[in-house]
């Protein structure tokens, strides 16, 4: 299978601090590929290099089969890029951002205007499509920016935190667009702190904690791997010393004002609780999640 | 200018051998005449913004040359010949306004767009690189310099204030100059932290238009100031001016366009060497 970026031991760092401190990564053509992690793991340096706006300090990388050092401009030719804070050219329209980006990939008018068209279409934008760009909400600039990065028709997006600051039916409406251009072949990159996201939309991902890769497969790999089927979450109110439960789960996770009991039969559990006495304020029975795969391979949540 | 745009944009990096060597590989993609032509679209809807700034060295030269010309009989022109007081400060506001359009737009806007809207971030996601915005934005700067140059030479002709046929090249050195303050002024834009930094922009400008000769000849002024104020740039821009609207040009202004040239170049590259420095850490 054709790999569209190829990285080996790669680092970055700015100064003496290390934001990527070795990282190992194949991107196959057409998956949807995700590096979940808390801010400040190294997603968004990653990313940074990957799109060849940021240099490598150290390691291997291969981009569409080039090396981002030298063939900068020719494989950013064949990218899209969604950074995480839109970047709109706020003196132009709606539909004239989308134009011009397109001539900056040398496109002819003709075709900058077919295309602003199909993508304002595409982007749920066409009322708005001769409006000022400022005034817009905050899931409609990113449809647009998102609109924008497909303005070349690239062979690989990459979306660095797609729906961060968005409410969740703006999230849905964009991971819709998101699928589609999935089903369309266009490899997608995303980088996210939201567990949910990874779920829905990678087939396969990393997990990034300081700088390093902590564990690679797919969302439900990953579960099974490091966490159990079911989780017993037992919450109790704030200060309240808290049970030890150990020997009724296969792992135990302490949080600030709750347990997470790791078991294949959270029901079970919970009546065995029950049985000893222990009353928390609430209970809940849920699947795993990619939240307690982070929490098993950090010991910390993903988002704050 | 349809044409030469998009010849802009299918030139090959292959063209500019000489580049390559002081601009390292992946920084140019050969595409900054579509920055030019954003510029074009951005500014259809201010054209009255454009036009407007094509007034400000015009009223100078209704105040200065014929109100306060007329209490200035003549004054000692280039080689010695006396000339109106309107002709002799003429040249010099073109020259200085020349300075002044290429100096606001090559710092407080350049600063705008890099630091607020951060269009140039978006614009590296593309092939163009910095190379292209600093030669896109300074040669938009060029184009608004020489429309509000052509128009105020076009004034002059109509105040008979224009006698040598030399004057033809007023117009090409006036972009030369723009291009020279642009450039400068980008690559200064690169160091500022903040706008109050751009006060410094002010006290650079203010005193260059006030005593580069715009006003009274260099003889006003005790020798080691005439050396100092010889080396400046606006200095040489004025000179040259001077020279061909009055007709009188010599060899010397040779010196004054190299100096330009020099000024140009440092300024372009250390201008995109900067941008790509801060934009492609």
């Amino acid at each position: 299978m054709e790999n569209l970026v190829e990285a080996k031991a790669l680092t970055k760092h700015f100064g003496a601090f290390e934001a990527v401190r070795g990282i190992d990564v194949e991107v196959r053509r057409g998956e949807a590929f995700g590096f979940l992690g808390p801010n400040g793991a190294g997603k968004s340096s990653t990313m940074r290099m990957i799109s060849c706006v940021s240099g490598r300090s150290g390691g291997e990388l291969k981009v569409l089969g080039m090396d981002p050092g030298r063939d900068g401009p020719k494989i950013r030719a064949r990218l899209g890029v969604v950074p995480q804070l839109d970047n709109l050219d706020t003196e132009l329209t709606v539909r004239q951002n989308l134009q011009i980006y397109g001539r900056y990939f040398g496109m002819s008018r003709q075709r900058c205007r077919e295309k602003a068209a199909e993508l304002l279409e595409f982007a749920q934008l066409g009322d708005r499509a001769d409006h000022e760009v400022e005034p817009l909400s905050g899931g409609m600039k990113r449809r647009l920016t998102i609109a924008r990065s497909l303005v070349n028709d690239p062979e690989l997006l990459l979306l660095d935190e797609p729906t961060t600051g968005l409410d969740p039916q703006a999230r849905h409406l964009l991971w819709d667009r998101l699928f589609r251009l999935k089903q369309d072949g266009v490899t997608l990159i995303i980088t996210t702190h939201y567990m949910d996201e990874a779920e829905q939309l990678c087939d396969r991902l990393v997990v990034m904690d300081g700088g390093r890769i902590a564990a690679e497969g797919s969302p439900s790999e990953l579960i099974s791997r490091y966490s159990t089927k079911e989780v017993l979450e037992l919450r109790f109110p704030p200060g309240a010393r808290k049970p030890d439960l150990e020997r009724f789960a296969d792992r135990v996770e302490v949080l600030p004002d709750r347990l997470l009991l790791y078991t294949h039969d959270g029901e079970h559990v919970l009546a065995k609780v029950h049985e000893q006495g222990v009353q928390p304020v609430q209970s809940l029975v849920r699947r795993s999640s990619l939240e307690d795969v982070f929490l098993r391979l950090t010991g910390r949540t993903l988002v704050d | 200018m349809t044409q030469t745009l998009d010849r802009a944009g299918q030139a090959k990096p292959a063209s500019v051998g000489l580049l390559w060597r002081v601009i390292p590989p992946g920084l140019y993609g050969g595409r900054a005449g579509m920055l030019v032509e954003r510029s074009v679209v951005v500014n259809r809807r201010a054209w009255f913004v454009l036009i407007g700034g094509a007034f400000e060295p015009m009223l100078f030269l209704w105040s200065l040359g014929l109100g306060f010309g007329q209490m200035v009989s003549s004054v000692a022109g280039p080689d010695g010949r006396p000339i109106s007081y309107a002709a002799f400060v003429a040249p010099a506001l073109l020259a200085a306004s020349a300075m002044n359009g290429a100096v606001y737009d090559a710092t407080f806007n350049v600063f705008f767009k890099f630091k607020y809207v951060k269009l140039y971030d978006a614009m590296l996601t593309t092939p163009m690189g910095p190379m292209d915005i600093a030669i896109g934005e300074i040669s938009w700067a060029l184009l608004r310099g020489g429309l509000y140059s052509a128009g105020f030479l076009a004034v002059m002709l109509g105040m008979g204030l224009i006698v040598s046929p030399w004057a033809l090249l007023a117009l090409p050195v006036a972009l030369l100059v723009a291009f020279a303050f642009a450039a400068v002024g980008m690559a200064a834009t690169t160091f500022m932290r903040s706008w109050r930094d751009f006060d410094l922009v002010q006290l650079a400008v203010l005193p260059l238009f006030l005593f580069s000769t715009t006003f009274y000849p260099l003889s006003v002024y005790p020798g080691w100031l005439q050396v100092v104020v010889s080396w400046t740039p606006l200095y040489h821009a004025i000179e040259l001016m001077r020279g061909l609207t009055l007709g009188v040009v010599g060899w010397g202004a040779l010196g004054h366009v190299a100096y330009f040239a020099v000024l140009a170049a440092v300024g372009t590259v250390v201008a995109a060497r900067r941008l790509g420095k801060l934009l492609l850490d």
